[in-house]
């Protein structure tokens, strides 16, 4: 019974486990690097001559603005196809489109991280990029915000599909009988009675996406750039919080420099950030689930 | 109010446009489902179209005559003596290999011997020089040898090394190129399928025709290996106590929220974790796949976790009630009837999970699994778990980092055979669902 309930306990062990490491080194860090910087400056550029500008700012806009460009693609997308799977399809219809769909979420991140580097981001420079071929010259690289953006949109669409399918078959049917039976039609039906009822549990599944497209770290690392900056321009290449932690942890890393530990200072803001939105998407649709129950 | 329409057999204007935004609507959402489809297949058709390349590769064949005189001044056949020969020793029988293949095919060139040499992979050397330590009898005697051709050659005879884009490449010529065309007419030069593709090691960058994912294979399988060891146990006896003993109160419900946030942590986050502890507090190896293997268990752990308790909730209360009935003990009803009869699902989940673990990168990265050329394959299980080597995906990642375009055909192969393995494995979990699924 012990060793069930210390097996039990593992999960909690994991969690306090990662904290502390992070917590432990990003201490460390905040005692030879002034925290207002870290949290409040507007500039990312390490270096080894010891006067590196570590600011997360310029990274939290990075991430922020691919992870946007992703659930641009992939929400409408996504809710579509839940809409269309669990409203209009019949069941042989939904028999082969949902489990191909789900082999979208199956593959591996690299995959998608590969199809960005070598496909899309240089097919948008064909694109965009000087004599391209819409004749502008948007794009200089084939890393940019676009490229990771788009990517990653492809790759939450099942995750978008698949929670919204079970929320909206989760609408219990007398809503839906009530509303043709008035007479409305069945785009109405769904426009103005089904979604309604289920929005809060998709809110909660756009919510969990986007904690999956802040966390995303081989698409990023591939197809969104090295350069840390603020812009509004999707074609320019940006940078996000995972890449800088990949960068700043492999290769020969020296545990007492800012430039090694901010990367872990980074890690400990993307586990507040991520873990912040599942416990609010989590809490929602559980509440939500309670309702129809 | 729009007018009514007068008759009821014809629908009025309204109903018309109703209709309309209806079987609109209903497009939408079609052309979702259609678009991520197609998605899918220009993602699979990319992989497929980019990757199949690697797994061919072009051999020139090649009469080498191993002469005595170069490879063993003595002649009395002392495997010392052959060893301290370098390749660079070898290199003069590439090159009277070359002038000899230039004479029988009859190839019209201006190119020197040396410069038909130089077609072959910078590993070919390195190959002659083992067969002839291998088998020191062979000296002084002639041998037909495929060799591996280099990767510009082998990307012209693939169609992804043009005319037009060598014109500034220093590896090679035009006129090097006539030669090739003479060669495959005359079927000295010939593309196979390639073997060590699957089966070999990582090659250092100068030479992308001989780099093989079999070390990069080892690896994955030896930290699978220790995710199964230690998820498998673990989770499940994680997911009894949750499922079949733990009472319901604070610390349990902490449990439950723990693992189910625990799960959506990002892969990178468990990556930082492992190097925090594994190696820098515990003082594990760098790039080891044990610590890979560690890392991944747990990440992979809630989801085993998940699966393990859906699978023992599915099992109905009246198997427990009849165990306990007929005076078995709660561990006995657990552990004689509720668990076997959740095998199925466990094991699903966990091949699944499995599934999962083996195709991440990222917290890879950090322990330092990529970056360094796993050019020898582990020869014990000790070596496997705690020699540095590389995994799959990490391979195929530093593959896709490499500045050669020739690598990049080795990523796309690479990610054919993760994906191979990712099939084979889902395909295992859904046969065993469909075979032991039970409807209670």
């Amino acid at each position: 019974m012990g060793l069930l309930i210390s097996a039990a306990s593992i999960a909690i062990l994991v969690t306090i486990g990662i904290v502390l490491s992070m917590v432990f080194e990003t201490v460390h860090f905040f005692r030879i690097y002034d925290w207002t910087n870290f949290f409040f400056g507007s500039t990312w550029s390490p270096n080894f001559r010891g006067d590196s500008e570590l600011a997360i700012l310029p990274l939290l806009w990075g991430t922020l603005y691919i992870s946007a460009v992703a659930l641009l693609v992939a929400v409408p997308v996504g809710l579509f196809a839940a809409v269309y799977l669990a409203e209009f399809a019949g069941p042989r219809v939904r028999a082969t489109a949902k489990p191909l769909l789900e082999l979208l979420a199956g593959i591996p991140t690299i995959v998608y991280g590969l199809f960005a580097l070598i496909t899309v981001g240089p097919g948008l420079v064909q694109l965009f990029g000087e004599g391209g071929f819409f004749g502008v010259s948007w794009m200089a690289g084939a890393s940019s915000v676009l490229t990771a953006g788009l990517v990653m949109g492809i790759m939450l669409i099942p995750f978008v599909s698949s929670l919204s399918d079970d929320i909206i078959n989760a609408v219990p049917q007398s809503l839906r009988d009530g509303s043709l039976g008035l007479g409305a039609t069945r785009s109405e039906t769904i426009r103005q009675v089904v979604l309604p009822a289920a929005l809060p549990g998709i809110v909660g599944a756009i919510l969990l996406a986007a904690s999956r497209a802040i966390g995303e770290t081989m698409i990023v690392v591939m197809g969104a750039g090295a350069v840390a900056k603020i812009s509004g321009n999707p074609f320019e290449a940006m940078t996000t919080i995972t890449t800088r932690i990949v960068s700043q942890l492999t290769g020969d890393s020296d545990f007492t420099s800012p430039e090694t530990l901010v990367a872990f200072a980074l890690g400990i803001s993307l586990f507040v950030l991520t873990l912040g939105l599942n416990l609010v998407a989590l809490a929602v649709v559980r509440k939500y689930r309670e309702q129809y129950e | 109010m729009t007018p009514r329409s007068r008759s009821l057999f014809a629908a009025d204007p309204q109903i018309q446009s109703r209709k309309r935004a209806d079987a609109r609507f209903r497009l939408y959402g079609l052309a979702a489902i259609l678009a991520s489809l197609a998605l899918l297949a220009v993602l699979l058709g990319t992989v497929i179209g980019n990757g199949l390349g690697a797994f061919q590769q072009s051999y020139l064949t090649l009469e080498v005559e191993l002469l005595e005189s170069k490879l063993d001044k003595t002649g009395n056949r002392d495997i010392e003596e052959i060893k301290k020969v370098t390749t660079f020793g070898y290199d003069p029988l590439l090159t009277a290999a070359a002038e000899r293949l230039i004479e029988t095919h009859n190839i019209q060139t201006d190119l020197r011997a040396k410069d038909i040499a130089k077609l072959l992979s910078k590993s070919a050397v390195s190959d002659l020089r083992d067969f002839v330590v291998a088998d020191p009898s062979q000296i002084g005697s002639t041998v037909s040898f495929d060799f591996l051709v280099n990767a510009r050659v082998d990307g012209y005879l693939k169609g992804r090394v043009t005319r037009e884009s060598i014109a500034d490449d220093k590896m090679i010529s035009a006129e090097q190129l006539d030669a090739v065309d003479q060669l495959v007419a005359a079927g000295a030069l010939v593309k196979r399928f390639n073997l060590d593709f699957i089966l070999g090691s990582d090659a250092s960058d100068q030479r992308p025709e001989s780099a093989g994912i079999g070390t990069a294979m080892l690896g994955s399988l030896a930290m699978m290996l220790v995710v199964l060891v230690l998820t498998l146990p673990v989770g499940v006896a994680a997911s009894i106590y949750l499922e079949e003993f733990a009472p319901k109160n604070r610390l349990t419900d902490l449990i439950e929220v723990n693992i189910s946030n625990l799960a959506a942590v990002p892969s990178i986050v468990f990556g930082i974790l492992g190097l925090a502890v594994f190696i820098n507090i515990l003082h594990l190896p760098m790039s080891a796949p044990l610590v890979g293997g560690l890392v991944l268990s747990l990440m992979t752990l809630p989801t085993i976790i998940i699966s393990s308790r859906a699978a023992m909730k599915s099992v109905p209360p009246s198997i427990r009630d009849a165990a306990l009935g007929v005076g078995a003990s709660r561990m006995q009803a657990v552990f004689h009837h509720v668990l076997p009869l959740a095998a199925p699902g466990i094991l699903t989940g966990t091949i699944i999970g499995l599934a999962q673990a083996l195709g991440e990168t990222a917290p890879l990265l950090l322990i330092g699994m990529v970056g360094f050329i796993a050019s020898t394959a582990p020869e014990t299980m000790g070596d496997a778990l705690l020699a540095p080597n590389t995994a799959l995906p990490a391979q195929i990642f530093e593959w896709a980092k490499r500045a050669d375009p020739a690598f990049y055909e080795r990523a796309w192969g690479g990610i054919i055979v993760l994906l191979v393995f990712l099939v084979a494995m889902n395909a295992i979990a859904i046969l065993l669902r469909r075979r032991f699924e039970r409807r209670w």
